[in-house]
């Protein structure tokens, strides 16, 4: 055994940090890119597939109807305020604050999750139509899922803040990272829905 | 709010040092006994471990059925195994090396050695790591199982469509591959994420990234590669499970979906594959070349150069393995120029190694008579590799044996080899006891001549025109001693295989006790004892150049302070690595084990029914959320909240 | 060590020398392709063998090189030493890169000849149908799992498939198409001598991949024509009892659902045309030599030779057996 030389303490060091200096932010990240290379290879099928079709959509599809994709792209929008609040409020450790945005952007997370049941409604194309109706079938999911994933995450830390537990400025780290990866969620929509709602229509 | 010194806290160093300290950290961080403990340990270790001989047993099993096909083709017109049987023992083979064995080993190799290098106490997001092995050891089992039925994959191990779509493919075979891959590829990005955050974050203090051991470069190489190559193929397989179960039309040409589409996907995940695969063996050689030749590896930052470079260009060259879909000509040489610009950096790492070897003063043990029949072997295999990177070339050589040749050349030669000497070299940290010399020459012997004795002669039964994957061939076509030699030469492997078991075997009972350092090498693993305690490090190393233990003989810089009675280890900045943050981390729990049994269930039970993806999610989610549920708080005096 | 390099070299410009080697080897040169493909390869192997003896003097001299006691030197050659190397294997790549693609590029040139052939290849599950196409519809020739072409004219196939993807492949003539489900990809061959070859699908395309060859026969000029010739000509009538039985076996039951024959009642287009079967080389796309006894063992059970084909065991009595086969044997 090598004979240990005592050249420092390592007490002084805090418990938490936020950013690139905790743990869960690059765990979050990494997820993140994992995520995002998903949303990449998908959209990159959207196009190899649209190069294959005469037109697109094919006839005789129509694109999708705008409305509740539209909503739900303004509400996804709006609730980044609310988002940068709780983030803000809890890497300054505002407990109550938190609390309540967080609430709020659950409340927000349920009437997504009703849009987002309408637009499947809207694409007016099923998945086993062909091709094109398969793939935007696929991107919308696969966005959903998302939404989904980080509605219950939100869920759960709310509920956190209301036990003992909310005390504990770690979990401040864990909302504060809930909000970067919502951040994340609708910013991959945008191409998303340029691409299901808006590609179609151009070049119809 | 800062966190004022707490003398209440016990925390090493001062009184705690030696046997006393000893004692308490095993309390703190060994895991509970019995079944139950062993299921909801965290021990990066410990499942380091079980991945290891979980792919050891891949590698026996998809080695006897290579066996089978050697067999089989050892005479034309042979009718010992039947077409629809070994259509689905190649694929199974294929399938097996590459997404049950080769990936998942390296990964062991690495969740075992990494934490252990970077001088730190477990792994990061261990229970993640726990749940990333039952999700794999799950997806291996179920697509053996299935095989064993007879209702193995068929397609090959890169199941092109439409041939493996619901119209050609009707059954289960190929959504149990399909699945198979969701599993693995779940499990693989878990790990790939653990070890970008311990490498990032948790070196030992001092060690900046230029201090950074080779293999712990590959690892963060491979470890990218794969958060960017799998989802590509994890997609590809669920839209392939979609085609087949839900009726998409992705690839359904009949529709306009697109066969190449699936090409295209899978390639660009299966070319960076081989990368992933063949990076950390070279990992593996830089250590053991340092270390056998005492001396640091030359060209350190060209090395490091090297392995970044590979890792980019992998992503640019998938298409040489479609060099034959009739794409447009201009591309092609586009493909070409870039798969042989990997040459660049492969030779020079080559360079590096042997220069280390020459300047240095070699000692010639088993793990460096892996590294001369890995560069004996391996440039043969990538020089081949630069042959079928030319499309005239190529558009001959295309699903032949000489293909075939190429790549059990660099997959064997460039990956199992350094996988071996690895292995040897690493044992008796493993286990404390060292491997017997004289049987590791033996098997080494037979698998180099084994290997050769295969796989050379397919070059040439490629070359005068044997495809790949048929079950037999007609007599007169020259191809029948060819095979015959290639027959033999894999039963000499067999017999290499079979003798590194047994010396495994041996060493674990009776080899020569190793203490902690047996071969005076230069990284901290060595540091500690052979087997290392559960916590790893009495006390934080601290790390003041490339090579530490050969800097203070006899002793070991180290840091004190860390709490004792509760699991935490310290987190450190992204370049330098200066003392940042101390860390909790998690305690054992089992959970991470039941949400791996619910994911099971929502995998497996997808084969049968779409709704399993909706009624399974429900239990998957009640276990990600109990599992993250956090424990007690942080005992006073750190930190809360008023 | 450098033995192996050598072996390398030997292993594979031994065909070289020895030129074309087996109906099957990408070495025949017998292409138009052909000795471009042979001198390509040969630089790639010199390059590369350079390359690996380099390699493996180095390694050698690194072993065996006696060294003083006493530390670790720290190479002060090695660097430059680095530095050559980089610039061989710069120069070396350069070179291969640039000679491939050059013939890549005359070869795709090279096969265009003014007069050309039009075939019409279709791959299926596993066997290939044959059309030779021609502007007036009654000189259209279809057969099956056989290709004959005119030394010295180019011909342009057109590759299709009807299930998955396989690949059209004759080593001694050209290199391999993809045959993709839903594309139409071609191929241009230029035989420049007289002789017989074997091509096989390249692409696993499932359980009989194995069993899915193509007989080539090259033909002088008016051979050739000859051949078309003959296979213009419908089936002869049966000429006497046992070959009528067979006749009216063959025509009115199952077989006529599938198979053509021209100038018959039989007329399925969804397997091989069998209006000139006696005429070819093989049975069942290279599965067995085209003989009698291999008639009766095909016809009589299709699936005991070559399982999971798509052709049905139809289970004549022997009789109809002896019949059946007499009368495909007339079908020259
Ligand atoms: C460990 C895995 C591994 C590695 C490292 C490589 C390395 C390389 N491979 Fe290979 N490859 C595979 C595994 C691997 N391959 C597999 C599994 C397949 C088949 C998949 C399937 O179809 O089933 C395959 C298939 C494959 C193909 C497709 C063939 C076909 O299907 O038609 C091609 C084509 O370009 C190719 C090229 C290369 C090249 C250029 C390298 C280069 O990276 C090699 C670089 C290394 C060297 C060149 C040697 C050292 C360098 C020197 C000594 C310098 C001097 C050299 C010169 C001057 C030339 N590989
Ligand atoms: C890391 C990857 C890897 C490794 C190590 C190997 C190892 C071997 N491979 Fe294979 N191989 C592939 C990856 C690999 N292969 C892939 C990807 C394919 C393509 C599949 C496809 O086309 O889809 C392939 C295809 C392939 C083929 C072509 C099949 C075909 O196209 O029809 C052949 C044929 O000879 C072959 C042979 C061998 C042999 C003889 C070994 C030997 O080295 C094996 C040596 C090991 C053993 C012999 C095991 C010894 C076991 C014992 C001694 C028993 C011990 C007893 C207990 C169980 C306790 N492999
Ligand atoms: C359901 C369709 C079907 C029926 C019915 C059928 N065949 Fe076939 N036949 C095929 C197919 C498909 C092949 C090609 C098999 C292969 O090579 O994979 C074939 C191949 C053959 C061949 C070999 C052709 C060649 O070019 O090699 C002969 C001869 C033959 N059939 C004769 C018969 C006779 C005689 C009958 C009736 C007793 C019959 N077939 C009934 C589908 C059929
Ligand atoms: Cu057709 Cu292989
Ligand atoms: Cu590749």
């Amino acid at each position: 055994m090598l004979e240990p030389r005592f050249s420092g303490d390592l007490a002084q060091l805090p418990t938490h940090a936020f950013g690139h200096r905790s743990l869960t932010w690059w765990g979050v990240i990494a997820f993140m890119v994992i995520e995002g290379s998903f949303f990449i290879m998908a959209i990159a099928a959207y196009f190899f597939l649209m190069n294959q079709e005469g037109q697109w959509p094919p006839e005789p599809v129509n694109p999708p109807d705008l409305l509740a994709g539209t909503l739900f792209t303004g509400l996804m929008l709006l609730s980044e305020i609310p988002n940068t609040i709780v983030k803000k409020a809890s890497e300054s450790e505002r407990l109550a604050t938190v609390k309540l945005g967080l609430l709020l952007i659950v409340l927000i997370g349920i009437v997504l999750g009703v849009l987002r049941a309408l637009e499947f409604k809207s694409l007016n194309v099923g998945w086993t139509d062909n091709p094109y109706g398969s793939v935007i079938w696929m991107l919308l999911l696969l966005h959903s899922i998302h939404v989904l994933t980080d509605w219950v995450d939100s869920v759960v830390l709310a509920a956190l803040m209301f036990t003992p537990q909310g005390k504990s400025p770690r979990r401040m780290v864990d909302v504060s990272e809930n909000s970067l990866y919502w951040r994340f969620v609708w910013l991959t929509w945008l191409p998303i829905y340029l691409l299901i709602y808006w590609l179609p229509r151009w070049i119809a | 709010m800062s966190d004022e010194r707490a003398p209440e806290l016990p925390r090493d160093g001062g009184e705690y040092v030696g046997l006393r300290l000893h004692e308490t950290l095993t309390r703190t961080w060994s895991r509970p006994p019995g079944l139950w403990g062993w299921l909801s340990t965290t021990d990066h270790k410990e499942i380091g471990r079980r991945y290891l001989v979980t792919a050891l047993v891949f590698f026996l099993l998809a080695g006897v059925l290579a066996l089978m096909m050697r067999v089989q083709l050892a005479r034309p017109e042979s009718g010992l195994i039947s077409a629809d049987r070994y259509n689905q023992i190649f694929t199974m083979h294929g399938t097996t090396m590459m997404f049950l064995f080769a990936v998942p080993v390296m990964e062991a190799v690495a969740i075992y050695v990494v934490p252990l290098m970077l001088g730190t106490r477990n792994i990061a997001f261990p229970r993640l790591n726990a749940f990333s092995y039952f999700v794999y050891l799950a997806g291996g089992v179920m697509v053996w199982i299935a095989f064993i039925l007879n209702v193995g994959p068929d397609a090959g191990w890169f199941t092109y469509v439409p041939l493996a779509g619901p119209e050609f493919s009707p059954g289960k075979r190929v959504d149990f591959w399909a699945q198979m891959v969701t599993f693995t590829e779940v499990a693989a990005l878990a790990v790939a994420v653990e070890l970008v955050a311990t490498i990032l974050k948790q070196r030992a203090p001092g060690m900046s990234l230029s201090r950074m051991p080779l293999f712990v470069w590959a690892m963060l190489v491979v470890a990218l590669m794969v958060i960017f190559s799998m989802p590509s193929v994890a997609l590809a397989s669920s839209m392939l499970i979609a085609d087949r179960l839900v009726g998409t039309q992705f690839f359904n040409p009949v529709e306009r979906g697109d066969p190449l589409l699936w090409q295209h996907l899978f390639w660009f995940f299966g070319h960076p594959e081989v990368y992933i695969i063949f990076l950390p063996g070279a990992g593996f050689v830089s250590q053991i070349t340092e270390t056998f030749s005492r001396r640091p590896v030359f060209g350190y930052p060209v090395m490091v150069l090297s392995l970044v470079t590979i890792g980019l260009l992998a992503f640019g060259l998938w298409v040489h393995h479609m060099f034959t879909t009739g794409l447009p000509r201009v591309g092609y040489s586009f493909y070409t120029a870039a798969s042989m610009a990997v040459s660049i950096p492969a030779g020079i790492q080559i360079f590096c190694w042997i220069a280390t070897l020459w300047s240095g003063r070699p000692r010639f043990e088993v793990p460096l008579l892996y590294v001369l029949g890995f560069i004996v072997t391996f440039v043969i295999g990538g020089l081949s590799g630069v042959m079928i990177a030319s499309v005239p070339l190529d558009l001959q050589l295309h699903d032949t044996y000489f293909i075939v040749a190429h790549f059990h050349y660099v997959l064997i030669g460039g990956a199992v080899f350094p996988l071996l000497g690895a292995l040897t070299y690493w044992f008796p940290k493993i286990t404390g006891r060292l491997m017997s010399e004289t049987l590791g020459r033996w098997n080494f012997a037979l698998l180099f001549i084994g290997l050769n004795l295969t796989f050379f002669p397919m070059h040439y039964t490629g070359i005068i025109g044997m495809p790949r994957r048929v079950y037999t061939y007609p007599e007169g076509l020259g191809w029948e001693t060819l095979n015959l030699l290639s027959t033999a030469g894999a039963f000499v492997m067999a017999a290499g295989v079979l003798l590194f078991l047994v010396n495994g075997w041996m060493s674990l009972r009776s080899g020569k006790l190793a203490g902690p350092d047996p071969w005076g090498a230069a990284t901290l693993e060595w540091a500690t004892t052979s087997p290392p305690p559960p916590y790893n490090f009495p006390h934080i190393p601290l790390v003041t150049s490339r090579s530490p233990l050969w800097d203070h003989p006899g002793q070991l810089p180290v840091l004190t302070g860390l709490r004792i009675e509760d699991r935490e280890y310290v987190l450190t900045t992204i370049i330098d690595a200066q003392p940042d943050m101390r860390e909790p981390s998690a305690e054992p729990n089992s959970w991470p084990f039941l949400a791996a049994l619910a994911t099971t269930a929502l995998f497996i039970g997808s084969i049968f029914t779409p709704w399993a993806v909706v009624w399974g999610a429900i239990p998957v989610a009640i276990a990600l959320i109990v599992w993250f549920w956090p424990g007690d708080l942080a005992p006073a005096p750190e930190p809360v909240i008023d | 060590m450098s033995a192996r390099g050598q072996a390398l070299l030997a292993a594979s410009v031994l065909p070289l020398l020895s030129g074309c080697d087996g109906v099957q080897s990408v070495f025949g040169g017998d292409g138009v392709h052909g000795e471009q493909f042979n001198n390509l390869f040969t630089l790639f192997l010199w390059v590369c063998g350079i390359a690996y003896a380099l390699v493996i003097l180095f390694l050698a001299a690194a072993i065996l090189r006696r060294r003083r006691a006493g530390p670790a030197e720290h190479g002060k050659g090695l660097a430059r030493t680095l530095a050559a190397w980089l610039g061989f294997i710069v120069v070396g790549l350069t070179m291969l890169t640039v000679a491939s693609y050059l013939t890549d590029r005359d070869g795709a040139a090279a096969a265009t000849g003014n007069l050309r052939l039009q075939i019409a290849v279709t791959a299926n599950q596993w066997w290939w149908d044959v059309e030779y196409e021609d502007p007036l519809p009654a000189n259209h020739v279809r057969t099956a799992n056989e290709i004959h072409l005119p030394v010295g004219v180019p011909a342009h196939i057109k590759l299709e498939s009807n299930d998955v993807i396989h690949s059209f492949w004759i080593p001694n003539l050209a290199g391999k198409q993809d045959i993709i489900p839903g594309r139409t990809n071609d191929i241009l061959i230029l035989p420049k001598k007289v002789g017989v070859y074997r091509g096989q699908c390249a692409e696993y395309c499932g359980q009989q991949h194995a069993h899915m060859s193509l007989d080539v026969i090259v033909h002088p000029r008016a051979t050739f024509d000859a051949w078309r010739q003959r296979q213009l000509a419908p089936a002869p009538a049966p000429a006497n009892p046992l070959t009528l039985a067979g006749y009216n076996y063959v025509t009115s039951r199952e077989c006529s659902v599938c198979h053509n024959i021209s100038g018959t009642p039989a007329s399925g287009k969804v397997a091989p045309d069998l209006t000139h079967l006696a005429s070819r080389r093989s049975i069942a796309a290279g599965t067995f030599p085209m003989t009698r006894g291999h008639l009766y063992a095909w016809v009589a059970d299709p699936q005991g030779p070559k399982p999971g084909n798509r052709m049905p065991y139809v289970g004549l009595e022997t009789r109809e057996l002896h019949a059946v086969v007499a009368y495909l044997e007339t079908l020259k």
